[in-house]
């Protein structure tokens, strides 16, 4: 006789288990190896002094400008009013209440500290991350907008728009982007802004040279990814609609481009990630962004192995965070 | 309303076809016309150059005295007065059904949006699924996307429908209901032209049939002449395969 039982718990087979404690086996071990490594050479490590690149406190001191008297300290909400006369003429100083270090009826002499007022002020490393992630958005901006119509152009029927299409996109994918980099800066930057500053105009900065690099490079990369969703649509589709009086130019809009985003979606993902990764290459054109800025403070630090590390992380945690989103957009676009 | 002079279409590709071959034909308004024949004989070929979905090599296309074949044509106001369904249905997937119906009446017609929507209620009603309204194409049956194609290409006001084998893709039992549509739009003095393997449907409702072979019209005549005592050979034959 069977008796009733608890429903059957699925079981894991014993394997995975051994399979997982090997995976972390090797994970803490290539840490450690890697640590024991670095007591070999007697690296010092010093997490503790990472932080300050990220935020540090600025501490700004008000002095007194001359020989004088505090006439009084007017509370302002959290802030202070501090009035000094002195015979120069009566002097204001701004300062949060608890830096003030002053009192009515002092007197002071020239120099003496009247108050200490402390910013937090954005480190190296998040300035380089910010400036890192701005060139990236403008960057995709443009290479999708250059990508969507050079992929419509790579499918037209007139040979001006496909050749020109073809051409920008076989030129720009066969050369390394180091090397575009550098066409953009010294080539057409030094042209651009030789010619502006003779026609007495502002120079463009190098950012916006990098940022140009990147996004015709991405643009190329994107254009293929459209051509190849616009073409992955049923012929019958285009057929569809031409049939019923569509223009090509509504056709494209109404019917197939709806439907070749979706597919475009994931690849589209994957090239910007790798626009993240390769806005690494701006530093070489003077530009602060994450790399060239941990490349900075690992000069002053001397704490190469701590600041490669983050440095990685950062970029994953930017890459990773945009395939995230491209996920839920996809399962979003999911009829 | 439609004549076809003379026309020839050859593809190349993946190899030599000589697909239409010097194709004459006339269809009066409100004609039913259904064209039969065995398969790379032509049929499909000579109805998707009715609208220039293939465009002929030599000849000429009048629809209502318009030359389809001229350059200087507007293909897309042809168009819109031609409906067309197809084997595969190629509804939108991305549009809801009453959207399928309304995209081309705002684009092309450029319609407002309460007549485009009763326009197309209506004509969904017409084919017996005004429940589906906010069903997306994938969640049909095969006979239900090809009457909301029906309904699609209705809601343009066409003069002239072409049918490119409707039912050919169709599990047996939705052809019928897809069939009734078409009777129906018959009945109603719509003028059109149908490739089909539906010997029943052109029996009953063509006016004409035209049997096609090799890419030449063979012999065309009503469907009592046609079914009871046609006269070519390779006619005759071809019944004999299909009707046995």
């Amino acid at each position: 006789m069977r008796t009733p039982s608890a429903p059957p718990v699925s079981r894991r087979p014993r394997s995975d288990y051994i399979g997982a404690a090997g995976f972390f086996a090797v994970l803490f071990g290539l840490a450690a190896a890697l640590y024991a490594a670095t007591m070999q050479v007697d690296y010092v490590w010093r997490w503790n002094r990472i932080p300050q690149y990220f935020a540090y406190q600025q501490r700004t001191e008000l002095r007194a400008e001359a020989d004088g008297e505090i006439e009084a300290v007017a509370a302002r909400g959290d802030r202070r009013l501090i009035t000094v006369k002195s015979d120069a003429g009566v002097h204001l100083f701004d300062a949060p209440a608890e830096g003030v270090r002053v009192a009515p009826g002092e007197s002071v002499y020239a120099g003496d500290l009247l108050a200490v007022e402390e910013h937090w002020r954005p480190g190296l490393l998040m300035q380089g991350l910010w400036l890192t992630i701005q060139v990236s958005l403008i960057a995709t901006l443009f290479g999708v907008v250059i990508g969507l119509f050079a992929g419509i152009a790579r499918v037209a029927k007139n040979p001006f728009f496909r050749w020109s299409a073809l051409t920008y996109v076989e030129l720009i994918r066969g050369s390394p982007l180091l090397v575009q980099i550098f066409i953009w800066y010294f080539v057409l930057g030094t042209l651009f802004n030789s010619i502006l500053a003779k026609n007495g105009l502002n120079q463009i900065p190098p950012l916006w040279y990098g940022v140009a690099a990147m996004a015709t490079f991405a643009g190329a990369y994107v254009a293929e990814i459209v051509r190849a969703g616009i073409q992955s649509i049923h012929r019958g589709q285009n057929e569809a609609a031409r049939s019923l009086g569509m223009s090509y130019p509504q056709a494209m809009i109404h019917v197939i481009l709806p439907q070749a985003i979706r597919r475009i979606l994931p690849p589209l993902a994957g090239e910007f990630v790798s626009l993240i990764k390769d806005s690494s290459l701006l530093g070489i054109i003077a530009i602060r962004e994450l790399t060239k800025a941990t490349r900075e403070i690992v000069t002053v630090s001397l704490q190469a192995f701590e600041m490669w590390f983050i440095c990685a992380l950062l970029y994953l945690i930017l890459t990773f965070s945009l395939s995230l989103c491209v996920k839920y957009l996809e399962r979003r676009m999911v009829v | 309303m439609i004549a076809v002079r003379n026309l020839f279409k050859t593809f190349w590709q993946p190899h030599r076809v000589d697909a239409l071959v010097d194709v004459s034909l006339s269809i009066a308004a409100g004609e039913v016309v259904v064209v039969i024949g065995p398969s790379g004989s032509g049929k499909s070929t000579l109805l998707r150059c009715l609208n220039r979905l293939e465009t002929a090599d030599a000849g000429h296309v009048f629809i209502d005295g318009v030359d389809v074949l001229d350059p200087k044509t507007d293909i897309n106001r042809v168009r819109a007065e031609v409906g067309m369904v197809f084997q595969s249905f190629n509804l939108f997937p991305h549009k809801k059904v009453l959207d399928n119906i309304t995209l081309a009446q705002r684009v092309v017609r450029r319609r407002s949006k309460a007549e485009a929507l009763r326009k197309a209620e209506a004509l969904l009603a017409k084919v017996g699924m005004p429940e589906k309204a906010a069903s997306y194409p994938d969640q049909l049956s095969g006979g239900q996307q090809q009457r909301v194609a029906i309904a699609r290409a209705l809601a343009m006001d066409p003069k002239v429908m072409l049918f490119d084998e409707p039912t050919s893709a169709l599990d047996p039992e939705m052809i019928g209901e897809v069939l009734e549509v078409m009777k129906a739009l018959a009945r109603e003095g719509m003028t059109m032209v149908c490739v089909t393997h539906e010997m029943g449907f052109a029996r009953e409702v063509a006016d004409r049939v035209v049997f096609m072979d090799g890419g030449a019209i063979v012999e065309t005549g009503t469907p009592e002449h046609f079914f009871v005592n046609p006269e070519h050979g390779r006619t005759k034959l071809f019944l004999s395969q299909i009707l046995k």
